[in-house]
């Protein structure tokens, strides 16, 4: 399982409850279901996806994660997890304040655009960065965001949420290992993954 | 819907069956219908498939659509040249694996596969029925079914599952009978027909009652009204498919000819298969059989029946978990029905998931070979019949 997903799985407590949006063939799901008996449930987009989540035992449905969080009552959730999802989502305070009121808490995670690689391609080539996080050229990208650990930040003050836990982490998409970045974690972090909840 | 058209006899199958039959509501308990009239007796035909375990709790139900019926699978003798009619599904290994899961399948209530319908003898006139059939309803096929469960001892149902109106009757099942439904598998199919979908039964109906044959109901003793109901067969075979799907199998090819021939033969391959698929139904099924099924369809509403006009509150009376499964064109019960019943099933907190699958074969996509299909229900039935073992 990927890093980031290793350590969304370890906030999350036995026997809760919890929504995967954009949950890809479900490998969260299913180690939270096997080892920590969540009761889960996943969206995704793609058919082909969606029928893997289903062969593994999986409750998944097929759609977008936009307007399927609409259908669910106030706080059906513990946690509603939306793990790289974030900088592909056309609205993303709606999808947030989505996310909070479904589910309990939220988790978020998302590649940061302030590490220093990016960073520095931008400043000594002057092309748009591709990284291992961010493989892709500026028109064949499905990440229409960049979004910075600061600018998570400063999003929680606007749209009026509370990062309860943040880690930063480095590794790239597919390694299973990583470490967790306390120094300047805005410029040697890969990614952020935080827990957020409601009340300020 | 239209079972029977593609098989073939290669293949592992669950080998030779044998159709049942089982007779209740005997007068003076005859069951009392929704329409509020009485029916009985009550002959249901069914087949069963694979062992019942010690504890009981794997078996299957399956629900077949308008024109099916109790053979799902397997052959009545070694000379049968055609399986039953879900065979591709049902079966040692296959996506409802006979090893694993007792299987039980019924004729509707209303058909003319075995149950009692409008061709069966009154006992009252000693004539059949015709015209004279009260007007049965999903429920009543859902309960004449619960009827025969109960016959064989089964108290709880590890799924249901159907396409169709055989999906309509699943559903019908998990709020109807929640304390026996674990699981629930609608496939292509609706919680209530569309105007679309009534408009072309209507059609049907009318080719059939607009054959003089008819008389009203009342051919048994006569000739049948096989012009009508072969119409009814070929409007509901164009519904069946799509248009992309007729495209692909037809096109604007010629039926064994090179130039059109003037006249009003079949000069085009879509009208020859229509023709044959006609033809070939009056053969296998009841004129009137067509009507009655086709308007319990157009009846059933569950949201109406179920939830005072609320899905929502329909499916608060199940338990079930689900995997409802939609195909990209199926333009009889496109995804937009299966998706408001799972945003329904959601808005209770039930366990559902949703497929859409990309097919394009129409309606029918369903009942043809579909290796995504079977590998879901195949993997749904495992992880249900797991977890269901462990409460």
């Amino acid at each position: 399982m990927r890093f980031d997903l290793q350590i969304i799985a370890s906030w999350i407590e036995k026997g809760s409850k919890v929504l995967d949006l954009g949950c890809g063939e479900g490998d969260l799901l299913y180690f939270l279901k096997h080892n920590k008996d969540v009761k889960c449930t996943g969206v995704e987009r793609k058919e082909s996806r969606v029928a893997r989540c289903i062969e593994k035992g999986l409750s998944v449905l097929q759609g977008d994660i936009n307007t399927e969080v609409l259908d669910y009552p106030d706080n059906t959730f513990d946690y509603a997890v939306l793990s790289q999802t974030l900088q592909q989502v056309y609205e993303p305070s709606e999808l947030i304040r989505s996310l909070l009121r479904i589910g309990k808490k939220g988790i978020v995670s998302f590649p940061n655009f302030s590490y220093w690689r990016v960073r520095l391609q931008l400043l000594m080539t002057g092309y748009a960065p591709i990284t291992r996080q961010l493989p892709y050229e500026w028109y064949n990208t499905p990440n229409i965001r960049v979004i910075t650990l600061k600018d998570f930040r400063k999003f929680s003050k606007q749209v009026d949420f509370k990062i309860v836990k943040e880690i930063a982490i480095n590794s790239h998409s597919h390694d299973r290992s990583g470490k967790i970045i306390k120094f300047l974690p805005d410029l040697y972090a890969t990614y952020g993954i935080f827990l957020i909840g409601k009340d300020k | 819907m239209s079972e029977y058209i593609e098989h073939d006899k290669a293949g592992v199958s669950v080998g030779l069956v044998e159709k049942k039959s089982y007779t209740f509501a005997e007068p003076p308990d005859e069951m009392i219908l929704e329409c509020g009239k009485k029916l009985g007796p009550i002959t249901i035909a069914y087949e069963t498939f694979g062992q019942l375990d010690k504890d009981r709790g794997n078996t299957v139900l399956i629900c077949h659509a308008l024109s099916g019926d109790s053979h799902v699978a397997g052959f009545y003798s070694p000379k049968d040249p055609k399986p039953g009619w879900w065979d591709i599904m049902v079966g040692p290994g296959k996506g409802i694996d006979t090893n694993k899961y007792f299987i039980v399948c019924s004729n509707i209530l209303g058909s003319c596969m075995g149950s009692t319908g409008p061709r069966t003898y009154n006992p009252k006139t000693m004539e059949p029925y015709g015209h004279d059939f009260p007007v049965v309803s999903i429920g009543d096929m859902v309960r004449a079914q619960k009827a025969l469960l109960d016959h064989l001892g089964i108290k709880k149902v590890l799924s249901v599952i159907g396409g169709s109106i055989g999906g309509m009757q699943v559903l019908e099942w998990s709020v109807r009978y929640p304390e026996m439904v674990v699981s629930a598998v609608p496939l292509a199919t609706t919680t209530r027909h569309s105007a679309l979908a009534i408009a072309f039964n209507e059609v049907a109906r009318q080719a059939i009652m607009a054959d003089p044959n008819w008389k009203n109901g009342n051919y048994y003793s006569g000739p049948r009204p096989d012009l009508g109901l072969s119409v009814a067969r070929m409007i509901g075979h164009i519904t069946y498919l799509s248009d992309e799907s007729m495209r692909l199998k037809f096109g604007r090819r010629l039926q064994e000819k090179a130039n059109l021939s003037h006249n009003f033969d079949a000069d085009f391959q879509v009208e020859n298969y229509l023709r044959y698929q006609g033809a070939k139904f009056v053969d296998r099924f009841d004129a009137n059989s067509f009507l009655y099924i086709t308007k319990a369809a157009d009846y059933f509403d569950l949201e109406k029946q179920h939830g005072s006009g609320s899905a929502v509150k329909a499916f608060s009376k199940t338990g079930a978990r689900f995997l409802v499964v939609s195909f990209t064109s199926d333009w009889l019960y496109p995804t937009y029905h299966s998706k408001s019943m799972v945003k329904a099933m959601k808005k209770n907190g039930l366990d559902v998931s949703f497929c859409e699958i990309e097919a394009q074969w129409g309606h029918d996509a369903f009942l043809l070979p579909n290796v995504r299909l079977t590998a879901l229900i195949k993997n749904f039935l495992e992880s249900t019949h797991t977890e269901s073992r462990k409460q």
